[in-house]
């Protein structure tokens, strides 16, 4: 996660390439973006988070002028883009099903956007080949689509995007479409392709791993809406909400009522954890009630009762060996049930529960995070 | 393979081509034949292709003078260039007509796909001949179209309309736009609409992609529906004869009129050997084309 530190970020004071206020967007009864606001700064890699249907390929349509919008507006570069049309956008989209034309060969998809802006033949020669080379398609520019394998197909429709020299690159879904061992080849060489062209990418994924893996920010997006905006590390480790919790990997959560606040560290009676929690204050008062969430892999485990706060005894579920890391599956007096990633070394450590065993299971009071909602 | 399921698989191999041989192939042959023959008077109204010879195999009495007549003949060689003009421009009018339809057939919203396409194929309820008949009865000179244009005193004068090129046209454009739609609306209803997001995403106005994208890609709908309308428009009989005029030159009904006129079934059958020799060039030269556009983009 150290990584995250590289990672261009929207710069300070710099004005945002994308600016987006009050974004609305309707079918029918269904409203698929709902006031949306969003800076995104130059030189990202944002990532457009969501389940299906929470308005994220809305939104990248609406940047690339595919939609119309009914209210709000988006500006690129400082130019509102209403009433642009999709033609004139000084953006290019990589779309989900490629899109690339069955009846053009590689080469000429590639020169296709070029052709449009009328450039010499010889600039459109030396561009499309240029770019090929980039995304080291040069030798297959002959082809059609239909000669190609599917990730041949994804670096075409990259080239015939990036070939126009947008101000921004929009990718919808830019993997999904490949199997699992291409897709983590793939998305290394997306974040390394956006470093040596340094433009704006705006990606679209439903996959938090991905995101997660590839993003400088991220937006979480639920029901047309922005539910939380920042950094990888921000969304996973001070999710805003119970949902983002969920949705950002796995998260235990326990509601519960603040008792108290020492020291930063607040104790909440929780109902569901049978037990006062101990965990970091984010300013919440007594008598708030707030979610405390704990991630798998801060839960520890131990044979003997521990003189920690937030140890609880457990009884040991599902218990599976994956290879880096051993999921465990626990159920509390309550009957709350609670997941725990162990390391081979903690596993040992614990006495390498099995399942039925009774157990016990604690976390440190800074692991714990208390969510308003 | 087993014995069983190969002896299945002959059969149902086996019936369509059986088939084409017995009712394609064959009468072709026997038409082929009787061009070679003379006209006679009894019956059968031709002379015998093979007659005995000296010694065991018939000799072969085969004649070229139907095929040096039409050569040598302006009517019949005016007959096959009428046809051929007026087969083309009509399918090439069909197209201009159908295109737009079967594009908004392709894009309107599916519950109202299928009463349009019904709409389509109605005509077919009524015998055609009917259809061309109903044709001649508005077109006359004192029919509904000339009774309403004088009657709100557009002309002065009826305007010819039966009997003329025009109404072949006319007729030929109404009757056959089914053939033209239906093929062009099967390529269009397939076609990937993303494909336009991304010409438009690319820098292509709504024309430009419509000519580097949608045109091409419905190519396949536009030859199948160009050959369905111009090979069945090319030996046309019914809507010269009932909507064209006396300067209306078309092979189908001079094929008619020489074999049940002048009962001259030699010439006739010659006229219909050239008649599918003039239906299979073009689509054969169609055909190439578009395998050569298919390789070439």
């Amino acid at each position: 996660m150290d990584a995250d530190q590289d990672r261009p970020l929207t710069g300070g004071d710099a004005p945002p390439i994308i600016r987006i206020r009050g974004v609305t967007r309707r079918f029918g009864g269904t409203t698929a973006l709902d006031g949306v606001d969003l800076d995104i700064g130059r030189g990202e890699f944002f990532c457009l988070l969501g389940a299906s249907g929470s308005g994220k390929t809305t939104l990248l349509r609406a940047i690339a002028g595919l939609e119309t919008l009914d209210s709000g507006t988006i500006t690129v570069d400082g130019d509102d883009m209403t009433g642009w049309p999709a033609y004139r956008r000084p953006v290019n989209m990589m779309f989900q099903s490629y899109a690339l034309f069955p009846h053009l060969s590689v080469e000429k998809n590639v020169a296709f956007g070029l052709q449009e802006e009328r450039r010499p033949r010889g600039e459109i020669r030396e561009r499309v080949q240029e770019t090929l080379d980039l995304l080291e398609m040069g030798a297959l520019g002959a082809r059609k689509p239909h000669q190609l394998s599917g990730g041949q197909r994804q670096r075409v429709a990259l080239a015939r995007a990036l070939v126009k020299r947008p101000k921004i690159l929009l990718l919808d879904e830019p993997l999904a479409a490949l199997d699992k061992k291409l897709r983590e080849r793939a998305q290394a060489e997306l974040v390394s392709l956006r470093e040596r062209i340094g433009i704006t990418f705006v990606v679209v994924t439903h996959d938090q791993e991905e995101a997660i893996g590839m993003a400088s920010r991220i937006a979480l997006m639920r029901d047309g809406k922005l539910v939380q905006v920042g950094q990888p590390r921000d969304l996973y480790d001070a999710p805003s909400s119970r949902y983002v919790a969920d949705f950002f990997g796995a998260a235990n959560l326990f509601a519960g009522t603040v008792a108290g606040v020492t020291g930063g560290i607040a104790t909440v009676d929780s109902g569901e954890a049978g037990a006062d929690l101990r965990a970091l204050c984010d300013g919440q008062s007594a008598g708030a009630a707030v979610t405390v969430m704990v991630r798998p892999e801060h839960i520890r485990l131990a044979r003997a009762r521990p003189a920690h706060a937030n140890a609880m005894t457990a009884r040991v579920g599902a218990l599976s060996f994956l290879g880096s890391f051993y999921a465990c599956e626990l159920t509390l007096p309550t009957g709350k049930s609670v997941r725990a990633r162990l390391s081979p070394l903690e596993f040992e450590a614990a006495g390498r529960p099995a399942q039925g065993d009774e157990s016990h299971v604690w976390w440190e009071p800074a692991a714990a995070r208390m969510l308003s909602q | 393979m087993n014995g069983g399921t190969g002896a299945a698989r002959k059969i149902v191999l086996g019936f369509p081509l059986g088939w084409m041989l017995l009712f394609t192939l064959l009468p072709a042959l026997v038409v082929l034949a009787i061009s070679f023959t003379e006209k006679r008077l009894g019956a059968p109204p031709f002379t015998p292709l093979l007659v005995p010879g000296e010694g065991l195999l018939p000799d072969l009495n085969a004649s070229g003078d139907n095929y040096a007549l039409i050569f040598s003949d302006s009517l019949y060689i005016q007959a096959f260039a009428g046809s051929i003009r007026i087969a083309a421009v009509s399918a090439l009018i069909t197209l201009l007509i159908a295109y737009p339809m079967a594009y908004a057939l392709a894009r309107v919203r599916t519950g109202l796909r299928t009463p349009l396409l019904v709409l389509v194929v109605l005509p077919f309820w009524t015998s055609f001949l009917i259809r061309v008949y109903a044709w001649s009865s508005l077109l006359n000179s004192n029919g509904v179209i000339n009774t309403l244009l004088l009657d709100t005193g557009l002309i002065a004068e009826p305007l010819p309309l039966l009997n003329t090129e025009f109404a072949v046209h006319l007729g030929i454009v109404y009757s056959y736009l089914p053939f033209m739609v239906l093929p062009i609306y099967a390529v269009l209803e397939r076609l990937d609409w993303t494909l336009l997001d991304a010409a438009s995403d690319l820098g292509a106005k709504p024309a430009r992609a419509f000519f580097r994208v949608t045109l091409p890609l419905s190519m396949p709908g536009i030859v199948a529906g160009l050959l369905l309308v111009f090979i069945p428009a090319l030996g046309e009989f019914i809507i010269p004869d009932l909507l064209g005029g006396s300067d209306t030159l078309m092979v189908g009904p001079v094929l008619w009129n020489e074999f049940f006129g002048n009962n001259d079934w030699p010439l006739a059958a010659a006229l219909a050997m050239l008649l599918l020799v003039a239906v299979l060039v073009p689509a054969a030269l169609v055909y190439r084309l578009a395998r050569r556009a298919e390789v070439a983009t």
